[in-house]
């Protein structure tokens, strides 16, 4: 047949995978998070931290893997922030998050500027150094192993039950701080793995404030996949798929001198979160405990 | 087996636990009783780990033991099962139980593994559950067995189960007992912390009797007697005597008829009721608690939404069963809530501020009838009226209510409740953590509203008080009126065989 | 004495804030007492520092009350960002639409609007219609949580990026003069701009745009006040957020107060609109805000969510902007970014306020009126 068409489905297709990748990364650290109890609208600051360090560091050291390590210590280092912030001082979870994504807005920057001399980017890094495709291997595969983690070890059910009701994990004896410690951090590494895909997978380079809203959309895909691994990936390639749309359609005119207005395409993945969460659309329930410091009297 | 020794535990400026030592002997079932809020639950949670005590020490098998965290009291063969279950309800039966003992390794979860295992358990000790069920969707009984499952697992020696009877129906009590008697039987040694005392009688080998947060006695049960338990825990055998004249009742104020209240989850709600309340008449319910008293209160101050409420409520002629919480006060009905924290006060705010909920948006509170603007001056004559009124202390009315002691706060709600000079008064749980003072001052406010002719309603979860406040006296058992008795001629054991479901119900003694 | 002890621990938050910025800064290699001279020196120069500190914080004065309203009614209203588009978006509308403006369009002229109205009139309309146009957009999440339950805080977010993309798209196909290459509105017409402070305080020059909105500003804050403390609507909204259960026991809509409180916060974001539409660019500039509706969070946590703390808090928010301009200027290595995140430490320690509770309760500094 018409091997344009062919063509053009398989870019398509590969464009979708590429812009869900990221939002499957995050939103899958989020899931550990969230299932643990743990509100995480930080995910946005983590990527930066992410992609800033996995691409700084790559520049230095030549090797995107040294730089990918990096950015996954960087991502869970500040998530280590969030963490104590909400675990052990009880802070608002919410509050905190914002804190860490305004934190991370400024942090990169003043770094970049001192050691880059820039205004918040890093150098170029040459095409033979980037990872175009590992961490969307990593994002993929992620999905069934976090659902194995989840449903079929230890680790997950004491997780889930510590999301769910942590007066009852601590009553069967499960350390419920440390469940959530361990949750917060290993969504950190994994938006940092989702923001080192971005500076140095997607393009080949950390600026200013590069993940545009792409936390706070992998948050939407986890609210809209019900907080469950697989419906949360189909979310996320629903969102990279409606993201991919709006950059072909960008600038494309209809009959006369019409461009399509890409901006509605945009807005679709939080219009579909709002009406989602109001249950015109089956019901998302978060976790019970989310959100909750886990408090008790000794 | 177990053993605690001169555990003290605050809790703020409440001190929970004074000098507590239990002696738990092994392979017996050791029954802990005293009124809510002795601090039974207190001791044991300190046991298991749940809080930690400021001094004291614990002893497992004649050792001294560090017991921190749960999970320390699990490793030492200590099992709870918690008056309100810890369960995770959206998993299944076993992967609750095996929770935090997982069989299997660290990457693989053995579900098929445990599931065995509890099926052998619950063959051991006839406790029947489905493994694979969830638990949200099992009856409060087999929610129980799950919990028993799940300390069994743990290969607990001792259980310590807390108010374990006040979710089942007579018969499952007596089930349940059985059960017990198996565990002893298998070397278990179990803990029963209840305030019922015939329960107490009809399964413990010793008790220990605890008031105001100490220990008053440990008896072999075969020892004892009620009357002499009861002594013991109320420390007092006069009964409570209010001096009120007869009431003299007039028109009715308050009529119910078939009134229906569904609950979420949880809770009894209430079935089909109907009765009056006259005008200069206090009318009592008694029933053991979480039967229905919560939802039909609050019902009657229009505070359940009205798709869950059935049947009519009529105030002075008039229907109200649609009428929202401010329409019910504006046709004079006050309401002195069960739980004064967590509806009756704004902690954070002052007294002032307090004194004028649910009146605050019309004089005095403002200055016109249509009026936006607090009139300060008016708000703070309201709150020294009351303070004066209700000899409420300190006398400051621009303290936060959460610095005044319980008592305080109570007659605060009780002092703005009378404000309004109602027509109804809902009462419930009127005296719960006050002290005797303030009983002694709120129970002559309650005559004082009844002999001005207000109709009163009150439930209360003690019995001596609803006794010798109310003229009448209903009694509710799940979620139902199953008995009217005369308070100055019934005795206790009638009442109470009525309020466990013993006696007939009202409709049956009437026709 | 109680003024004392409100004080003392946003005072101290700031001050540790500060500490471990300038840790940061010596990290990247600056000496933090000359970045932090630098930093004040500059934003407290007369006219010029004053002047632009006071412009910068006008838009936190305003995000501030929103995040403080709301706050009190028991909500987090992440929203405002999206709030104060919307308004500004309003604003401007109104001020194109009935401001009788005609741009130069590749040489032949372009009408805009429908009617030409006087200031008397347009002023006020425009300013109503950033309010408005707030009001209604906070007061989205607020139904959704009264009616369906859902969070407010997604909601927010979620509703921030609908803003952005609707205020651009009708930008960019409706308002923009085509040809344009930068995203923003025509002007609009004059009628709609109000006055800047330096066309009547002496010393003060024009061409700072601090303007007639910081007395707005000043007022609002007044109002906030007399709303919350002063008047029944306030004592149930904050009836509503001490303790919603005694609240329902009091008679109040639990659920009308969440709208309500949602709406009057929405409205205070939407004046940052007027601000920036009627007395800085004087058109809709499309990405204009500076995270002001994110740093409104951290204005009012600091501010202890009082329409004063409010207001010192945005000061010292408007100085820390503007000194970082000359930050940028005369340091080598630090750049003003440093601001953003000097704002997010406080953020961090206010909200975990428990951190300090530890090692100054001790003194009873942190004591919270407990009496």
């Amino acid at each position: 047949m018409n091997d344009t068409i062919i063509a053009t489905l398989i870019f398509f297709l590969a464009s979708t995978v590429r812009q869900a990748t990221p939002l499957l990364l995050a939103a899958m650290g989020g899931l550990y998070s969230e299932r643990a109890g743990v509100i995480n609208i930080a995910l946005e600051g983590l990527m930066l931290a992410g992609a800033f360090t996995a691409a700084a560091v790559t520049h230095y050291a030549g090797n995107p893997f040294v730089g990918l390590l990096a950015g996954i210590v960087a991502g869970a280092a500040v998530a280590a922030v969030h963490a104590v912030a909400c675990i052990k001082f009880k802070a608002d979870q919410v509050v905190s998050g914002t804190a860490i994504n305004i934190l991370m807005i400024g942090v990169p920057a003043v770094v970049s500027g001192a050691v880059f001399l820039s205004s918040g980017s890093t150098p170029q890094i040459p095409r033979e150094n980037l990872i175009p495709w590992t961490p969307v291997l990593i994002a993929f595969l992620l999905v069934p192993v976090t659902w194995y983690v989840l449903y079929r070890t230890p680790f997950g059910l004491r997780l889930r039950a510590v999301g769910e009701h942590p007066e009852a994990a601590d009553a069967a004896g499960v350390n419920v701080n440390r469940m959530r410690y361990a949750a917060v951090l290993l969504s950190g590494a994994l938006a940092g793995i989702a923001g080192a895909y971005l500076s140095t997978g997607q393009s080949s380079l950390f600026t200013r404030n590069m993940a545009s809203g792409r936390g706070f959309i992998a948050l939407a895909a986890l609210i809209f996949g019900k907080w469950r691994p697989v419906q949360t990936m189909l979310a996320c390639l629903l969102f990279g798929f409606t993201d991919a749309l709006a950059t072909q359609l960008q600038g494309v005119k209809l009959s006369g001198d019409e461009e399509i207005p890409v901006q509605f395409i945009h807005m679709l993945p939080y219009v579909l979160t709002i009406v989602v969460l109001a249950g015109f659309v089956g019901h998302s329930r978060a976790p019970r405990a989310l959100g909750i410091p886990y408090v008790k009297e000794r | 087996m177990l053993e605690l020794r001169e555990i003290t535990k605050r809790f703020g400026d409440v001190l929970a636990n004074d000098r507590v030592s239990v002696r738990v002997e092994p392979g017996t079932i050791h029954a802990i009783v005293g009124e809510n809020g002795a601090g039974k639950s207190t001791a044991m949670r300190i046991a298991y780990g749940f809080y930690t005590a400021d001094s004291g020490e614990i002893l497992v098998d004649g050792q001294v033991r560090s017991i921190q965290t749960p999970h320390d009291a699990i490793r030492l063969g200590v099992g709870m099962v918690h008056q309100h279950f810890m369960l995770v309800e959206t998993m299944t039966v076993a992967e609750n139980i095996v929770l935090g003992a997982e069989p299997g390794t660290a990457a693989a979860l053995d579900l098929e593994r445990a599931a065995r295992e509890i099926r052998a358990l619950s063959e051991e000790f006839k406790l029947s559950v489905e493994p694979r069920a969830m638990v949200g969707e099992l009856s409060v009984g087999q929610q129980q067995r799950v919990e028993l499952l799940k300390a069994l697992y743990r290969q607990a020696r001792l259980l310590i189960l807390d108010e374990p009877t006040a979710v089942l129906t007579p018969q499952e009590v007596e089930e349940f007992f059985q059960i017990l008697r198996r565990m002893r039987e298998q070397g278990k040694t179990v803990v029963i912390i209840t305030h019922k005392l015939s329960e107490v009688l009809a399964i413990s080998d010793d008790v220990t009797v605890m008031r105001d947060g100490r220990v008053v006695g440990q008896v072999k049960t075969a020892e004892t007697n009620a009357a002499d338990l009861a002594r013991m825990m109320v420390g007092r055998d006069v009964l409570l005597r209010v001096e009120k004249p007869d009431a003299k009742p007039g028109d009715v104020v308050l009529s119910v008829r078939n009134l229906s209240v569904t609950v979420e989850a949880g809770g009894r709600g209430v079935r089909d009721v109907s009765f009056e309340v006259r005008a200069g008449e206090i009318v009592g319910v008694a029933g053991v608690e979480g039967n229905g008293q919560t939802e039909l209160i609050e019902a009657l101050a229009g505070l359940v939404p009205h798709e869950r409420v059935r049947g009519t409520i009529e105030l002075e002629g008039r229907d109200v069963t649609r009428a929202g919480a401010r329409a019910r006060r504006e046709s004079g009905v006050a309401h002195i809530p069960e739980d004064r924290h967590r509806r009756g006060l704004l902690l954070d705010f002052d007294l002032a501020e307090n004194s004028i909920l649910g009146d605050h948006y019309r004089p005095p509170a403002v200055a016109a009838r249509y009026g936006v603007l607090l009139d300060t001056e008016g708000i703070r004559r309201r709150a020294e009226e009351v303070i004066r009124d209700f000899d409420v202390r300190p006398a400051n009315p621009l303290l936060p209510a959460r610095a005044l002691s319980g008592g305080n706060q109570q007659k605060l709600i009780i002092g703005r409740e009378f404000e309004l000079n109602p027509r109804l008064l809902l009462v419930s749980q009127p005296t719960r953590g006050v002290d005797i003072g303030a009983i002694e001052f709120i129970h002559r406010k309650l005559v004082g509203m009844r002999d001005a002719g207000c109709a009163v309603l009150l439930v209360s979860a003690e019995l001596e008080e609803v006794t010798a406040l109310a003229d009448r006296l209903l009694i509710i058992h799940h979620g139902r009126l199953v008995g009217e008795v005369d308070p100055k001629t019934a005795t206790h054991e009638e009442i109470g065989l009525l309020m466990t479901g013993g006696g007939k119900t009202k409709d049956e003694a009437e026709g | 004495m109680r003024l004392l002890r409100e004080l003392a621990f946003p005072l101290v938050a700031v001050v540790a804030a500060f500490v471990v910025g300038g840790v940061f800064v010596l990290l990247v290699g600056d000496n933090p007492l000359r970045v932090y001279g630098l930093l004040l020196g500059s934003a407290l120069s007369w006219p010029d520092g004053i002047g632009y500190t006071l412009f910068q914080a006008t838009p936190l004065i305003f995000t501030g009350l929103a995040v403080a309203v709301a706050f009190r009614c028991g909500l987090l209203n992440i929203g405002a960002e999206g709030q104060l588009y919307v308004g500004a978006f309003a604003c401007a509308w109104v001020a194109i639409k009935l401001g009788g403006v005609t741009a130069d369009v590749f040489g032949k002229p372009m009408g805009f609007s429908w009617a030409s109205l006087p200031a008397v009139l347009l002023v006020p309309l425009a300013m109503l219609a950033a309010v408005g146009a707030g009001a209604l957009w906070g007061a989205i999440p607020g139904f959704l949580k009264a009616r369906f339950g859902s969070h407010e805080v997604i909601n927010t977010i979620m509703l921030n990026f609908v803003a952005v993309g609707l205020t651009s798209y009708f930008t960019q196909y409706y308002y923009k003069i085509p040809g344009d290459p930068i995203l923003q509105s025509v002007s609009v017409g004059e009628a709609a701009h109000i006055a800047r402070l330096g066309s009547f305080v002496p010393g003060l020059p024009e061409r700072i745009p601090l303007n007639v909105s910081f007395l707005l500003a000043i007022i609002a804050c007044a109002l906030v006040y007399v709303f919350l403390w002063r008047t029944k609507w306030g004592y149930e909204i904050r009836a509503t957020g001490a303790n919603p259960t005694a609240a329902e026991y009091g008679g109040i809509s639990t659920r009308k107060q969440i709208v309500l409180a949602m709406a009057v916060s929405g409205g205070l974001a939407g004046m940052v609109g007027i601000n920036e539409v009627m007395g800085y660019r004087y058109r809709y500039y499309e990405g204009f805000s500076d995270n002001y509706g994110f740093t409104g969070i951290a204005v009012a946590l600091l501010g202890r969510n009082h329409p004063v703390g409010v207001f010192l808090a945005a000061l010292l928010f408007g100085m820390l902007q503007r000194g970082g301009i000359f930050v940028d200027a005369f340091s080598e290595s630090v750049t003003k970014d440093l601001v953003q995140v000097l704002q997010a430490i406080v953020i961090l320690f206010v909200a975990a306020e428990a951190l300090f509770r530890g090692s100054f309760g001790r003194f009873g500094l942190m004591k919270r009126s407990k009496v």
